[in-house]
């Protein structure tokens, strides 16, 4: 029972990691079209540095993901903050909304922010990448700090008050010291769902700004392109490197 | 204005602007375009009208994309389901310090970009890949599959991008089954197939409820997987949505598509807090 449980578990991962694999292989094989093993290169690393169009969508892809996330980051510590501690109109409204954005399928947003560019007059190409990168990113940095927020000693709060802060100092010296953990771990969240998006970016952006979906997906729409194993298997490492990262902190999250 | 209330006036000034402005007023403008007149010159022509949901549910083919689309999601649904269930069980059974692992080696690929694993699947599934490399030395084929561009190399596609979106439900609710019902049905005499179908199978059936919406709903809109794996073939909603908008620029017809999509979902929401709350009764 339990060695078929162990080849289970060996079965589904090998299912999982097979294709990255072979992907990481293939960016390393002197054989173009990866049909067989012919010797290791470096080629196609350097052919995805000389290939500009490529490389510029993966430059603006990266400044999205940054700024998305940081923004992101921002605008979803103040939305929980002010969702946890404020009782105001509209707030189950923002909630409600919020958890839409959360569960709505990419395909259905992509065409909603797309609509809304349109009928606002917004050109397609950086900005209205980055208006629609952070708003599906923010219903998840405001539940990553929220769950830091709830676990607050709320006498903490009280105890500043007592001792004169005002809110802004309040917010300033005590709430944002106290989640940066939430913070950092939101951040990288952020940047990895701003990274992996593929259908909503397909939809927003224009000729001007493209970024890497859109690239690699005309790229190998025909067939495969070498280069672009070499810049996913690049993408494979930073996102495994992102993981790491990310359990580190939130090791240190539970120390502290 | 106090300071206190300056700040407190900004944060809610912000996030309801931001809610309203990029949240609400998308989708009311989607909801608004669908019935609206398809202009070819000007996209939109500001004239309302049923025209795009009646062509949606009259021409067949429209229905076809649709049927197709369900069950390519349903046999993405009940595959994840079937490989899902045994890999969250048995993961929730183990001791805590393994759970870390498994679940972050489940998570490292979920982690890379999506499109970029679409397109690895396509080395492994192709006629020279190593599927049928594999197949061939050892024997068990005489001559290669032809598995890329049919139905079942997209439903392998979704089935890798989708099932950590299954699992991770069906574990959290597993984790925090009370397995001493268990141990007392076996002592009572349950069998372990009466153990799975009495108590096991009701108590995590909200997980189960769960993971499926999850895979289901966004399986319909992954477009670039048929695309990429499937051939030419319109396979999914996603790409009947994608075509209208980037393609034959018909606004109203993708708009009324994807709210057909939304209502779609909603039902099945609805039927998610139905069972929940039936649930929660019957425990009380």
């Amino acid at each position: 029972m339990s060695m078929l449980r162990l080849f289970y578990f060996a079965g589904i991962f090998f299912y999982l990691y097979l294709p990255i694999g072979v992907l990481i292989a293939n960016a390393f094989n002197l054989n173009k079209y990866g049909l067989q093993w012919d010797g290791f290169t470096f080629k196609w690393f350097t052919a995805m540095l000389e290939n500009h169009s490529l490389m510029a969508a993966a430059r603006h892809s990266i400044v999205i993901a940054v700024c998305a996330a940081t923004l992101a980051t921002i605008i979803g510590a103040l939305a929980a903050v002010g969702l946890n501690r404020y009782r105001f109109f509209g707030r189950k409204v923002i909630q409600g909304t919020s958890m839409t954005l959360m569960m709505a399928p990419d395909i259905i947003l992509a065409i909603a922010f797309l609509v809304l560019f349109i009928s606002l007059g917004i050109g397609l190409g950086f900005w209205s990448l980055l208006f629609s990168h952070i708003t599906f990113c923010l219903p998840f940095t405001i539940m990553t700090i929220t769950g830091r927020l709830q676990d607050f000693d709320p006498n903490i709060l009280d105890a500043a008050r007592d001792l004169g802060a005002s809110e802004k100092n309040i917010l300033a010296r005590v709430i944002l010291p106290m989640m940066r953990p939430a913070l950092i771990s939101s951040w990288l969240l952020a940047f990895t769902l701003s990274l992996d998006d593929v259908i909503i970016s397909s939809f927003v952006t224009g000729p001007s700004y493209d970024v890497l979906p859109l690239k690699i997906f005309s790229m190998v729409k025909v067939g495969v392109k070498p280069e672009v194993n070499a810049l996913a298997a690049l993408l494979v490492l930073l996102s495994l490197a992102l993981v790491i990262v990310s359990q580190l902190m939130l090791k240190e999250k539970k120390i502290a | 204005m106090k300071i206190a209330d300056k700040t407190r006036f900004f944060i809610i000034l912000l996030i309801s602007g931001w809610f309203i402005l990029f949240g609400v007023t998308p989708l009311l403008l989607l909801v608004m375009t669908s019935f609206l007149t398809m202009d070819p010159a000007d996209l939109v022509q500001f004239s309302f009208t049923l025209k795009a949901y009646s062509q949606l549910f009259i021409e067949p083919g429209y229905i076809i994309i649709f049927i197709r689309s369900v069950k390519l999601a349903l046999a993405t649904t009940l595959l994840c389901l079937g490989f899902g269930y045994p890999f969250a069980w048995y993961t929730a059974r183990m001791p805590p310090k393994w759970r870390t692992s498994v679940l972050i080696l489940l998570m490292i690929p979920f982690w890379t970009n999506s499109l970029v694993r679409t397109y690895a699947m396509r080395m492994v599934l192709g006629t020279h890949g190593i599927l049928n490399k594999s197949l061939l030395s050892l024997g068990l084929i005489n001559t290669p599959l032809k598995i890329m561009y049919t139905d079942y190399a997209v439903l392998a596609g979704l089935f890798y991008l989708m099932l950590p979106f299954m699992v991770l439900p069906l574990y959290a609710t597993i984790e925090k089954l009370n397995f001493q019902l268990i141990e007392a049905a076996r002592d009572l005499g349950a069998g372990a197939v009466s153990a799975f179908t009495k108590i096991i199978f009701p108590l995590t059936l909200p997980g189960i409820m769960a993971g499926c919406i999850m895979v289901f709903v966004p399986t319909m809109g992954l477009f670039y997987v048929a695309s990429l794996l499937g051939g030419a073939r319109q396979l999914l909603v996603g790409n009947l949505i994608q075509q209208q908008f980037l393609n034959a620029r018909n606004w109203p017809l993708g708009s009324a598509t994807s709210i057909v999509l939304i209502i779609f979902m909603a039902l099945m929401l609805i039927g998610y807090g139905l069972l929940l709350h039936r649930f929660s009764r019957e425990r009380k």
